[in-house]
């Protein structure tokens, strides 16, 4: 079988100042909505109201986020205690930055992009001479085939929720961090790839060079538990 | 186009953004080739996975506990 090599074409990560600002708002690129995605219809109006520092509004955007933003913390830094810190952080921030959010793109997305800045400041605190986003990521060959076989019946239908969760966790939890940020922004928030490369002050063929490699990692790590053969 | 050319574009076949010529040119590969059909349908199926899932119930102490933090500190902000 061949083996095939891809480019890799990322740029490293700035190190700007601004990348760990509150984030600008910029308008989204028009995207189809997913379930899970779709903004509840009164959502501009708790906003509106937390910015006039009503509290049980912003109660009300944080019941709805807070498992979401829970697993974004997790998933970036892999470790529960701090998790818990960067939700509260992002949740607290958020509150005390909404007068300057205009409403140009979704409270979610604004709120995700805090969230990351979080993630990243403590997973950098934690872990200063391992972690660094900035550095040039592996230019090696990336072998593509290795693992080629179709996946038998969907994963939903073989294993438990708990189950899956706990595997997709895990796999995600081997990647390199500077893949693993992409890929949560872009496939598992679903930032646009211009949303994600502005919320990590990386190029456009930077952020899809990095998402091109997360997904084909982690394709051959979820084959190890999908492939046909694999309890079915 | 040769199997590398389909990595490539990988990203921007899957999320549709190629002009409807080189698109044509990836699923004329496709039909031929068939580690290349199970790459692009499994790292299909990878994303979906991901993006489908619901996360976990928050743990109710870490629930607890960010009530606490926003109770206490929510308040401050706006005094």
């Amino acid at each position: 079988m061949n083996l095939c090599a891809i480019e890799d074409l990322c740029y490293p990560f700035m190190q700007n100042t601004e990348f760990m600002s509150i984030p600008k708002v910029n308008p989204p690129e028009p995207r189809p909505p997913l379930p899970s995605t779709v903004v509840k219809d009164d959502e501009p109006v708790l906003v509106a109201a937390a910015k006039d520092g009503d509290i049980a509004a912003f109660e009300t955007l944080v019941g709805r986020y807070e498992r979401k933003i829970f697993r974004l913390a997790q998933n970036i830094t892999q470790n529960r205690e701090d998790a818990e810190d960067v939700m509260q952080e992002a949740f607290l921030k958020a509150f005390e930055h909404l007068p300057e959010f205009q409403g140009n793109s979704r409270f979610y997305t604004w709120l995700v992009r805090i969230a990351v800045n979080q993630a990243l400041m403590k997973l950098r605190k934690r872990r200063p001479n391992q972690v660094s986003l900035d550095q040039e990521i592996d230019t090696g060959e990336e072998p593509v085939f290795r693992e080629v076989e179709d996946w038998g019946p969907s994963p939903e239908e073989r294993y438990k929720q708990s189950e899956l969760s706990q595997i997709l966790s895990s796999v995600i939890g081997e990647l390199d961090p500077s893949f693993r940020v992409v890929f949560q922004l872009r496939d598992i928030e679903e930032l646009s790839t211009e949303e994600t490369a502005e919320a990590l002050g990386l190029s456009v063929p930077a952020v899809k060079s990095r998402l091109l490699r997360a997904r084909l990692k982690l394709r051959t790590k979820l084959n190890r538990y999908f492939h046909r053969s694999e309890k079915s | 186009m040769k199997c590398i050319g389909i990595i490539k574009e990988l990203v921007n076949y899957l999320d549709e953004a190629l002009d409807p010529t080189l698109r044509a040119s990836i699923e004329e590969h496709l039909k031929g080739c068939e580690d290349c059909r199970i790459v692009v349908d499994t790292t299909k199926q990878t994303i979906q996975i991901f993006c489908k899932s619901e996360p976990a119930p928050l743990p109710e102490d870490t629930r607890l506990r960010l009530r606490e933090a926003l109770k206490t500190r929510l308040r401050r902000i706006r005094t």
